[in-house]
């Protein structure tokens, strides 16, 4: 059996936790203090014997000092390893030295901390790859996709040939001129029904959707499931924030428990500065009009804005209000969705939207009707607004303020921008900036704000 | 003038006519194969200078008609002009490895199928007569 080079590095845990000075762990197993220092730092090789007799001493089997918790480090370590000699496309990648497949143990030995960031990315990418592969196979394999790729195919050759002919054949007798119209009506018709068909499949196929998601997007869901409103921080004595995500396993178990800590510590801060009776009562008033209820209340623009995007539902007057928020590079950091106002998931958003606006004209409200691209455009209210975000305690504090005059002197500024999204009232008049979700998906072709080419049909 | 003749193995009705309509015009004799099944059987009957031949047919893939093609000692000279509605990576190389002489994609310009026709048809101008 091999043994691991780790086994002095277990032999000292094992002797630390229980309270052992190596004097006296030398003297149980017949050693020299000094002997057994050497050990304790792996420059020393432990016989099969003496590893008995330390197992016994230690109260542990021995092969819990010759293989530990370890294994399984060293097994993703060899993946990665593994992993390194793949050729990847557009990249040369050159196969580990097999001597350095020797050194994986005096790796984790020397950079514990290191081998465990680097078996993590290796269980992450292996995960990944095996969502592409699941992808690709069905999108190489799936018959209804295949087919009806292939009939969306079949029907624009012919509409395009037809349709060349009957432009470039300027003398074309009319029963051809007849046979090619009648061609282009069917055609246009079968064109029609598989993209629908395709159109249908593909949501279906998101909505089923449960790959891995980001934190942010496992946070959200999580919000979404208590419809973005925390009803336990209402009450007369509101729970810790850890006590709600220590309650709700698929946070406490994941990358988002970090996001969903601050933004909790958030939302109660701002359930204290503007409890609720008091704001809905206000909020009967003035409407879902931030400007008027941050100065009524003396609140921070931002304040008011997620107090609003996250209120219980159905409060009578108050129509479902959506929000994005982002940082200063620009990335949606938080996106709470409001039907017909699609925020995309991954990709960077439409540039017309008023959020990036606000960004480039800090502290400056801006209001703004808009007409979400669609295939019916829908008109919405936003209310958009940026200012240097709140760095170090001092939002958690409930010094909100401070970061106009205290914090940020030291760092560097954030700058944060937020957009409400409501429902335009009726019979508004003004002129609506005409906008989109993001350019893949937006059929605007003519936009100054434009990125790249669209993948939908242009209308 | 030596007879140019092109047998388009293409099930779509609608491409088939549109393509026989565009050929006919540029001068070629044109005769339309629906079913690949049958292919062979028309090419070896008809000796058509060239052959246009979809990929993805009912029954029989392009593909297998064009390695039976190639393995007949006297048709494996015919030029072959593949279409097919997957244009990049492995169907043209497939394509490719299985002997066809071009590769179009679907769509295509009108312009376009008639040069790539044109140009590998030209080689055997002793065709026929």
């Amino acid at each position: 059996m091999a043994r691991s080079a780790l086994t002095g590095t277990r032999i000292r845990e094992r002797r630390l936790a229980l309270k052992l000075r190596q004097a006296e762990l030398a003297r149980a197993v017949g050693i020299s203090a000094a002997y057994l220092n050497l050990i304790e730092h792996n420059r020393r090789r432990v016989s099969d014997t003496l590893l008995e007799t330390f197992a016994s001493a230690l109260g542990v089997a021995s092969v819990a000092l010759s293989e530990g918790a370890e294994s399984a480090l060293f097994e993703a370590l060899r993946e990665a390893a593994a992993g390194s000699a793949m050729p990847v496309a557009g990249a040369s990648s050159d196969p580990l030295d097999p001597g350095e497949l020797e050194r994986i143990e005096e790796f984790v030995g020397r950079f514990p901390a290191w081998a465990r960031v680097l078996a993590a990315r290796q269980e992450r990418v292996a995960a990944l790859e095996r969502v592409v592969e699941t992808y690709s196979e069905r999108m190489a394999q799936d018959p209804f996709l295949l087919d009806g790729l292939h009939e969306v195919l079949s029907a624009v050759t012919s509409l395009r040939s037809s349709a060349a002919i009957l432009v470039e054949t300027p003398d074309i007798e009319p029963e051809w001129h007849a046979r090619f119209l009648e061609t282009i009506a069917q055609e246009s018709l079968r064109l029609s029904g598989a993209a629908e068909g395709l159109v249908e499949y593909l949501d279906e196929m998101e909505a089923e959707e449960t790959g891995p998601a980001s934190p942010q997007e496992q946070l959200e869901a999580w919000l979404t499931t208590r419809n973005w409103h925390i009803a336990e921080f209402e009450r007369p004595d509101p729970p810790d924030p850890e006590e709600i995500i220590a309650a709700t396993p698929e946070l406490a178990a994941s990358a988002a428990k970090e996001l969903a800590r601050a933004h909790l510590v958030q939302a109660l801060a701002d359930t204290r500065a503007l409890p609720l009776k008091p704001f809905l009562a206000a909020l009967g008033e003035t409407g879902p009009a931030p400007g008027q209820l941050a100065a009524r209340f003396g609140a921070p623009m931002a304040r008011v804005f997620r107090r609003l995007a996250t209120l219980p539902e159905g409060v009578p007057g108050v129509p479902p209000i959506g929000l994005v928020v982002c940082d200063g590079s620009g990335a949606l950091t938080l996106r709470r969705p409001l039907p017909g106002f699609t925020l995309p998931r991954a990709t960077a958003a439409c540039a017309l939207w008023p959020l990036y606006e606000a960004l480039s004209r800090p502290m400056q409200p801006l209001r703004m009707p808009v007409d979400m691209a669609g295939r019916l455009p829908q008109r919405f209210m936003t209310y958009a607004f940026a200012a240097p975000r709140v760095t170090g305690t001092a939002e958690s504090q409930g010094f909100d303020g401070a970061a106009f005059d205290g914090a940020g002197f030291e760092g560097p500024v954030l700058m944060e921008a937020m957009m409400l999204i409501l429902p335009a009232p009726l019979g508004a008049t003004e002129t609506a900036r005409p906008v989109g979700t993001s350019c893949r998906v937006c059929p605007r072709a003519a936009c100054p704000g434009r990125r790249e080419p669209s993948l939908v049909a242009l209308r | 003038m030596t007879e140019k003749r092109v047998l388009v193995v293409e099930d779509e009705p609608n491409i088939a006519e549109a393509i026989r309509f565009i050929l006919s015009r540029a001068g070629w004799a044109v005769t339309v194969e629906p079913s690949g099944a049958r292919a062979m059987v028309q090419i070896a009957e008809w000796r058509p200078s060239a052959v246009i031949l979809d990929l993805m047919l009912p029954g029989r893939s392009g593909l297998d008609i064009l390695a039976e093609l190639r393995a007949d000692a006297g048709l494996a000279t015919t030029p072959v002009l593949m279409l097919s509605a997957r244009g990049q990576g492995r169907d043209r190389e497939a394509a490719a490895a299985a002997g066809a002489t071009a590769f179009l994609a679907k769509p295509f310009a009108n312009a376009d199928l008639l040069s790539a026709l044109e140009e590998i048809a030209v080689p055997l101008p002793a065709q026929g007569a």
